[in-house]
């Protein structure tokens, strides 16, 4: 049982001329394995801060973040073992692997950083991931990111996220960049994947629709602040923030979408 | 197979064997892919000329560089002096042949002396930020600035009999900082993408982030920098030896043309300096063909149009494995080429195939 807890967790950029941006404002949360949270916001709300926070690309500016009740490491060797703990999937698949490697570098590479398995056995287990992500080993292993379909390289970036075998997944907007007819079986796997192996998965995204189908949390983030928190339908159905409402209101609702609009002439 | 939608089972069936091939065969032409087009295969085979001339000069060359005959002084090409002789009696041909090595040498070896420091201060420079990145931004753009050929002339005039290699260091120091200010730009564009961003949050250290992450996305750049700088050493190795700043043992182009300009060949004894000027520019124009070529391979948009046609039916051939398995190209219905020809049952001459219709 892995608990990560953020702590009143603040977060400032330095914008070149214009003084100070503040993208967390006393953040608070706490995420434990096997539970989905779901992080909603619009572009700018600070979703990505939390995910940078968490992957140590960025550092808080104050408060702090708790794993297992001690903070994170910022250096060295324990920094790795916590990375080895938490790990991310990218939004862009496009982006997200070199165009320089095979699939099998990015496969092995953490397998052979962290030595979760054996320097013989790293090929075996590079199979299983790919068959894990429901990837042909034989067909892709010794392919490259630009020979592959979007989809296909989000699940090799599944894969090189499992591949220390995480306790925490953050999943960046997994499928925003992936075509709409596969969106969801890349989720499906996601959730399933997440059921296997106990993952606690803080899943990114601006859409509520996902949200709710995919985690048992919802947590909307509006300028830097969490203004509210709870259970996936409460927060869709009954939305105590002006700001959730809004959000909710401009998803677009498939049964109001073919209903007849009313007009003044039409009223009797 | 249990899971009908899954994204293997909509890869078409290839037999593992097929995939097993592409192993360092592949990465190797992945490697070489830049090279792989009309103008830099042109150059490399003019280079290449120049540099099986270079190694095996000994035994093509007619005459030694400085073997004298002094019964055919400033004689015209002939049979027996192919390019002509010189004030004191030697053969041309054989100067340029001994010169050729005299020049690839230190270009190449000053090239990549050059590209080393690019590459180490450049993507040093583009990763790293802040006062760190600005300094090395500045040393770049002072280097850059500084006047080269002075620099040299003043360099090489301290040391009574400077060496190859000292010349081409010289050449690369004052070389190197426009491969290294490009270099910075790419690496910095690098250092922010996903996947980059990724490695990091993986925990890869900082070296193997840059050796094994950028470097291979750098190869381009890399090699068109090495390039250019050994055009630039190559002209000023030529320059300094025409001015008499490189003492004349060491044998080139330049010093051809050195001892040209000395002994009054302009203009009347044309076939003593325009083979050394003609090999200069025919080394320049080899290389930079190369440079197109990568340009090219980098940025697809400087193709001209029909280049990109065929780059596009290229790769079209190359991805039809696969693409082929589930549309087979119509046999000859309304086109005619070598599809006709191939198919037995057709005649390979279209007016026939004409007639038959009508």
């Amino acid at each position: 049982m892995t608990t990560l807890e953020f702590k009143n967790v603040s977060k400032k950029y330095r914008v070149r001329g214009s003084g100070e941006l503040l993208a967390l404002d006393k953040v608070s949360f706490t995420l434990t394995s096997g539970q989905t949270i779901a992080l909603v916001g619009q572009s700018g709300s600070g979703k990505s801060t939390i995910a940078k926070i968490l992957t140590q690309l960025e550092r808080v500016s104050s408060g702090e973040v708790l794993l297992d009740g001690t903070p994170i490491p910022t250096w060295g060797r324990p920094l790795r073992r916590y990375r080895q703990s938490v790990r991310m999937v990218f939004q862009d698949p496009f982006a997200s692997l070199n165009p320089a490697h095979t699939i099998r570098h990015h496969i092995e590479r953490p397998l052979r950083l962290d030595k979760v398995v054996p320097a013989d056995q790293v090929e075996e287990e590079v199979f299983r991931l790919l068959n894990r992500v429901r990837l042909s080993p034989e067909q892709t292993i010794d392919r490259r990111p630009h020979e592959l379909s979007g989809g296909q390289r989000q699940r090799v970036a599944i894969a090189r996220a499992l591949a220390s075998r995480p306790a925490l997944l953050i999943a960046d907007e997994p499928v925003s960049m992936l075509d709409v007819s596969i969106r969801l079986e890349v989720l499906n796997l996601l959730a399933e994947l997440q059921r296997e192996a106990n993952l606690g998965v803080l899943y990114i995204t601006h859409d509520l629709a996902t949200a709710r189908h995919f985690s048992d949390e919802i947590m909307v983030l509006h300028h830097g602040t969490v203004v509210e928190r709870g259970k996936a339908d409460d927060v869709i159905l009954r939305p105590q923030h002006p700001y959730t409402r809004a959000l909710r209101d401009a998803s677009p609702d498939p049964e109001k979408h073919f209903a007849v609009p009313t007009t003044p002439g039409a009223t009797s | 197979m249990t899971f009908p939608n899954t994204v293997a089972a909509a890869v078409p069936a290839v037999p593992p064997a097929q995939t097993r091939k592409r192993g360092t065969l592949s990465r190797l032409g992945q490697t070489f892919a830049m090279f792989r087009n009309g103008k830099s295969i042109a150059g490399l085979s003019i280079l290449g000329v120049f540099v099986l001339i270079a190694i095996f000069g000994d035994w093509i060359a007619p005459y030694g560089p400085l073997d004298k005959d002094f019964t055919a002084l400033r004689q015209p090409p002939s049979w027996v002096h192919w390019l002509g002789t010189t004030h004191m009696g030697e053969d041309v041909l054989s100067q340029i042949i001994y010169g050729t090595r005299g020049v690839l040498v230190v270009g190449f070896t000053a090239g990549v002396i050059a590209t080393i420091i690019a590459v180490a201060i450049g993507v040093t420079a583009g990763y790293v930020t802040g006062w760190r990145s600005e300094s090395l931004s500045a040393l770049t753009n002072v280097f850059l600035v500084i006047p080269g050929l002075p620099l040299i002339i003043i360099i090489a005039s301290q040391y009574e009999n400077p060496s190859l290699l000292l010349i081409s260091s010289v050449l690369a120091i004052t070389g190197w900082a426009w491969g290294g200010r490009v270099l910075r730009a790419q690496t910095m564009s690098l250092r922010n993408r996903d996947f980059i961003q990724a490695a990091r949050a993986n925990g890869e250290p900082l070296y193997r982030i840059i050796a094994v992450e950028m470097l291979p996305n750098l190869t381009a750049i890399i090699a068109s920098s090495f390039v250019g700088t050994v055009i630039a050493a190559v002209l000023g190795l030529t320059t300094l030896a025409f001015i008499g700043v490189i003492p004349i043992t060491n044998l080139n182009w330049g010093t051809i043309l050195f001892w040209a300009q000395q002994n009054g060949a302009f203009p009347d004894f044309w076939w003593w300096y325009v083979p050394a000027g003609l090999c200069i520019a025919l080394l320049g124009m080899a290389l930079s063909l190369i440079n197109f070529g990568i340009d090219e391979y980098v940025n697809p948009r400087l193709r001209s149009a029909g280049e990109r046609a065929r780059a596009m039916r290229k790769k079209g051939f190359k991805l039809s494995d696969t693409a082929t398995a589930v549309r087979p190209r119509p046999a000859a219905a309304g086109t005619s080429g070598p599809g006709t020809s191939s198919d037995p049952g057709t005649s390979s001459d279209p007016g026939v195939t004409n007639a038959g219709i009508k």
